[in-house]
């Protein structure tokens, strides 16, 4: 490796690495404004100008200048120091002294360097620019006189994002960071730009003026919004989760987060169930735990097991469905699912409904067909990383099902059964063929359907035909869309021996063929058509399994209580509590451990630990914290999927909605103002 | 005679159109002549020639145009060569290329063409500025012409295919940086790019480009027909050739003309100027390469030989020869606050130093112009220039510093006298008397 030297000391580095990056491994801070590691460079702050020899002799921007063997840098020459000065009292001439009423306030780049390469005082005595505020969605608020022109912002909108929506128009000092047409961006990633902006001129809109962030407590858990798992760092105040923020994790969310991720967790405060409800003359009125629980247990005991309906919903913790599924198979009850959207996969191998390319792998692909999956509203980090092997890369992506706006261009092939029958043979065939690491993207608008599980074998077939599993390289990847999803299929939270799946109970219960149905957090199933059933809904939110419920158990949202989850991609990540459940509500486990008390079925775990030591017992999976399979996944594609029809219905993601997938996002006014605005979006366009 | 040169010695014959410039006139005044002959030698052969000429770039940083193209790939890899002309000639004071392009068209186009052959270069772009649309359109009929009489196109009479374009700009200065005029012509915003990577390495699209000044290009086919010798001769070593200056200000007649390298600016200025306003004892400063040069005072000038090395000895420079005159008429401070008031609307907003520090410069040097003013500012302006000078992407900041510099360097007396009486006049300064005692 070429050695450079930096303030004197000798750094080995890489070839291709910046100045600014091998000074950085030899230990040197050095400031800077619009350099990111994850962005193009551009180069315009000139903060991290340093000395280099040989060269000019003028200061150098090491950000974009190619570090070269034997190469001299010095981070801390008088030069450097009048340079860094300098640059700062220019950002400075024109940034208005509002830090006291700015939210950036206490983790501001400007701030921060200001104090440890600025000058002390000011030495301009003109008047200070201002600049209009501009619109830009209800994700972020803007205050553009604090505006230093970095321009991240827009090399993220138009680099990750794809929505190249905010740019900059005028030049000089007059240069001003705009969406132009004062529209809100139509990106799910708006709210990274709030991150990345070194000021405060973009900030979180929805949290203005709410917190300081020293007043936070920082808590690094898991995002369960969708079934990425994204790393998540809540800071909470007191008893309210006061904002959400990404957490470095090159292999899943890198340093990105969607919006609903984000932005959803007001919700966490409105429509709470703080308290048990049991439903009398028609009303939910409040009740004690022993009361509700005592009138779970009347009603539970007198129905024989195969009348009774259990449901696990998208946001639960693995532990709370290992409580669940042990009580009620205790019981007798076979009627246990938790693919509440009726998804027709899991049983078999553990490789037929991961995503076994793994989430950064899939950047290795070279061809993509997408079956039924619509990842930008599904998934919308992976959507940005398919976009980044796109923009750097030569993948190609072919797509059945619906025709979306993906950022990024592919070949539609079809929307529909017909077309994934005819997939071998059309032209894209010839690409996934010829590809080095062909990947098949199954999504649940394709599986999620009566006839899934014939669906499943074709795509399976397929992709068999198109060679997607090879030496170190599995292509063949479900895409799911519910946190909890495999976490449930990997413990078998499944309907047992000629028991029923989700959507089949849901019928019998309106047939009347069920006398009681257990919902664990299930809101995305169709509550009124469970007919006369007894419903008892342990969850959150005040949404549609609480309306229909005869008895409200109130439990724990994801960040109220450890838990484990397990993404898409099989990694089994653990979540933190952050705060603690609201009111009277309990932690979901301990809800159904008091309730197999009263039911005669004593659960065999007192503490977490003892429930995490079972679920760890019997399913060994879920001890394999932070690991992916990946391409290791032994799979015999041909074992995937059943017989049946096929109906020639198009694809359709389950994600009609993106910001309103779930009871935490339907509580959030954020969300639903954002989904007020998407939906709308149109018309202005076609205006 | 008048000056130097000798009327047999000129490259550009029709300079003040007095002649015509089409096809036909200008092959009779030489254009065209064994051009077919030059693209019959090695690219080797010609780039040698240009580099044995000494000719430097006209553009204003003088750089050796036959060592530029030298610094293009050898051979044509996966990617087109492309030749780029700076037309964006936006230079206050700067008016040769478009007397070149309105008069001698054909100049050009033959140069472009041996120039894109020396450079393996199939197609040549030639970015205009946006306020030349006279110059357009000659520039356009003459290669219309060019294609008709397939000299260049498909196919042409010199056996190597060759497409001219001629790209309209917007009127923006910072356009005439060359990555500036790259962005610009790929339809972008023009910005200046970061360098490395050099065009010569990735410019347009990406692909080795060479961007040239119209009169680098223009000179080409003169000197391979005369022979880089012939060329060498005129000026001191390292600053040879002949060169378009062109004069405006305070001279009697102002004008462009064709000189050889090193004429003494008083030569220039006496013989082909009729001299300064009023005598050449009236003469107060001359900015002598354009704007963005710092300016000379009259004792410099005496000796100054217009030239690259001389210039830059004084703390100037040669720039595009631009030699603006002024007399001790001249409010040589508002003069540089306007300058100021230039870089300021055209800087592109890209880098913190120029976008914030221009307007600070020249708001500071508008209070001057007046006196309201401190004198510790002219200081803390001096350091304010030299923040902006060298910190910057592109070469904008430093034209907008050197004018700053070079007025304090030499006529920092004048801003303390203007700051003086402007107090004078104001009792509340400390130290002020009244005007009425």
């Amino acid at each position: 490796m070429p050695i450079a030297k930096v303030n004197g000391v000798e750094v080995e580095f890489e070839p291709g690495m910046t100045v600014l990056q091998v000074a950085e491994r030899a230990g040197e801070e050095i400031p800077r404004f619009c350099y990111h590691e994850r962005l193009s460079i551009a180069g315009n702050c000139r903060m991290c100008l340093v000395e280099v020899k040989p060269g000019p002799p003028k200061p150098q921007a090491s950000c974009a200048l190619p570090a070269a063997e034997g190469q001299e840098i010095f981070t801390n020459t008088p030069m450097v120091k009048k340079a860094r000065e300098g640059v700062m009292e220019f950002l400075l001439i024109n940034h208005p002294l509002d830090c006291p009423i700015c939210d950036q306030g206490g983790e501001c780049d400007l701030q921060d360097q200001a104090m440890g390469y600025g000058r002390d005082g000011s030495r301009y005595q003109e008047n200070k620019r201002a600049v209009e505020e501009k619109y830009m969605g209800p994700t972020i608020k803007t205050i553009m006189t604090r505006c230093i022109q970095c321009t991240r912002c827009v090399r993220f909108v138009s680099e990750v994002a794809g929505t190249p929506e905010i740019g900059m128009i005028a030049r000089g000092e007059d240069a001003e960071i705009t969406t132009y047409l004062e529209h809100a961006l139509t990106s799910e990633l708006s709210g990274n730009v709030n991150d990345l902006c070194p000021v405060g001129a973009l900030t979180h809109r929805p949290w203005a003026f709410n917190y300081r962030p020293w007043e936070l407590s920082k808590t690094e858990t898991i995002d369960v919004m969708d079934a990425m798992g994204a790393n998540i760092r809540a800071d909470s105040r007191g008893p309210e989760v006061m904002r959400v923020l990404p957490r470095t994790n090159d292999a899943i969310n890198e340093e990105w987060l969607s919006d609903k991720s984000r932005y959803a967790v007001d919700g966490l405060m409105r429509q709470r169930l703080d308290r048990p409800y049991v439903r009398v003359g028609g009303k939910l009125k409040e009740a004690t735990w022993a009361e509700a629980l005592g009138a779970v247990a009347d009603v539970l005991h007198g129905v024989a097991p195969e009348r009774i309906g259990v449901i696990a919903g998208d946001l639960q913790d693995a532990e709370s469905m290992k409580a669940a599924m042990d009580l009620f198979r205790s019981m007798g009850v076979k009627n246990i699912d938790c693919r509440q959207d009726g998804a027709a996969i899991g049983g078999g191998a553990r490789g037929g409904y991961l995503f076994n390319t793994t989430i950064a792998g899939i950047e290795q692909a070279d061809a993509i067909l997408m079956i039924g999956a619509n990842p930008r509203l599904e998934a919308p980090l992976l959507n940005a990383r398919i976009r980044k092997s796109w923009l750097w890369g030569n993948l190609k992506v072919g797509v059945i099902g619906e025709r979306v706006e993906l950022t990024y261009p592919y070949e539609y092939l079809g929307f529909g059964p017909a077309t994934l029958k005819a997939a071998s043979r059309n032209a894209f065939a010839e690409v996934m063929k010829n590809a080095k690491a062909p990947a098949v993207i199954v999504g649940m608008g394709a599986l999620a359907r009566p006839d899934g599980g014939a669906i499943l074998k074709q795509a399976a077939d397929l992709a068999a035909k198109f060679g997607v599993i090879r030496e170190g390289w599995n292509g063949f990847n479900v895409l799911h869309t519910a946190a909890a999803r495999v976490g449930g299929l990997d413990m078998g939270f499944l309907p047992g021996e000629g028991g029923l799946s989700a959507p089949e109970i849901v019928a019998a219960a309106g047939r009347g063929e069920l006398d009681a149905v257990v919902l664990l957090g299930a809101d995305e199933i169709d509550t009124s058509a469970l007919g006369k059933a007894f419903v008892t809904y342990i969850g959150t939110h005040g949404d549609a399994g609480a309306h229909r419920a005869d008895v409200v158990l109130p439990g724990a949202a994801y960040t109220e209580k450890p838990g484990i989850y397990v993404n898409t991609e099989g990694r089994v990540q653990i979540a933190e509590r952050v705060v603690f459940p609201k009111g009277e509500a309990k932690e979901d486990w301990a809800i159904l451990r008091a309730l197999s008390e009263r039911l005669g079925k004593t659960l065999p775990y007192d503490t977490l630990a003892d429930l995490r030591h079972a679920l760890i017992n019997d399913h060994p999976t879920f001890g394999q914290v932070d690991y992916v399979v990946g391409p290791a996944t032994g799979l015999d594609l041909g074992k995937l999927g059943g017989k049946g029809d096929i109906a020639d219905e198009p694809f359709a993601s389950p994600v009609r909605d993106f910001y309103l997938t779930n009871p935490i996002a339907r509580a959030s006014v954020t969300m639903a103002e954002c989904s007020a605005i998407r939906s709308k979006a149109p018309a202005l366009a076609a205006e | 005679m008048v000056g130097i040169l000798q009327d047999k010695d000129r490259i550009f014959l029709n300079l003040y159109g007095l002649q015509d410039w089409k096809l036909d006139a200008a092959k009779q005044r030489g254009a065209w002549n064994a051009s077919i002959d030059m693209l019959r030698m090695d690219r080797d052969w010609i780039i040698t020639q240009i580099k044995n000429s000494g000719l430097r770039g006209r553009g204003g940083a003088g750089f050796g145009t036959g060592l530029k193209w030298s610094f293009m790939p050898k051979e044509v890899r996966d990617r087109p060569h492309y030749l780029v002309v700076n037309a964006d000639e936006s230079e206050p004071g700067t008016c040769k290329d478009r007397e070149i392009m309105r008069h001698d068209p054909h100049l050009l186009i033959e140069g472009c063409l041996i120039a894109s052959y020396a450079m393996q270069a199939h197609a040549c772009y030639i970015y205009l500025r946006g306020e030349y649309v006279k110059e357009r359109e000659v520039l356009e009929a003459a290669i219309k012409e060019a294609y008709e009489a397939k000299l260049i196109g498909k196919n042409n009479v010199h056996g190597w295919d060759f497409d001219c374009y001629v790209h309209h700009g917007a009127g923006a200065y910072i356009c005439g940086e060359e990555t500036a005029l790259l962005e610009s012509l790929e339809g972008k915003k023009g910005q200046p790019r970061l360098k490395p990577p050099f065009p010569a390495g990735a410019g347009l699209y990406g692909c080795p480009t060479t961007v040239n000044n119209v009169e680098s290009i223009a000179v080409v086919g003169t000197i391979l027909r005369r022979g880089a010798d012939w060329f060498a001769g005129f000026g001191r070593p390292n600053n040879t050739g002949t060169k378009l200056m062109c004069v405006s200000g305070h001279v009697n007649k102002p004008c462009n003309v064709e000189e050889a390298m090193s004429i003494p600016l008083k030569q220039l200025l006496e013989e082909h100027c009729g001299g300064v306003t009023g005598g050449w004892g009236n003469l107060k400063a001359v900015i002598p390469g354009g704007s963005s040069v710092p300016l000379i005072t009259a004792e410099q000038c005496e000796t100054a030989l217009m030239d690259f090395d001389w210039l830059r000895d004084l703390k100037s420079g040669l720039g595009t020869a631009a030699v603006i005159v002024m007399d001790q008429s001249t409010d040589l401070v508002k003069a540089i606050a306007r300058i100021s008031y230039f870089y300021k609307h055209e800087s592109c907003g890209q880098c913190t130093p120029c976008r914030e520090g221009t307007g600070w410069m020249w708001r500071v040097m508008e209070r001057m112009a007046i006196g309201d003013a401190d004198p510790k500012e002219i200081d803390m302006l001096l350091e304010v220039s030299t923040q902006v000078e060298g910190h910057t992407i592109c070469a904008l900041g430093d034209a907008a510093a050197w004018p700053i510099q070079g007025l304090i360097r030499h006529f920092r007396h004048e801003i303390e006298e203007r700051i003086h009486t402007y107090r004078s006049r104001k009792p509340h300064f400390a130290g002020a008397t009244l005007a009425a005692e």
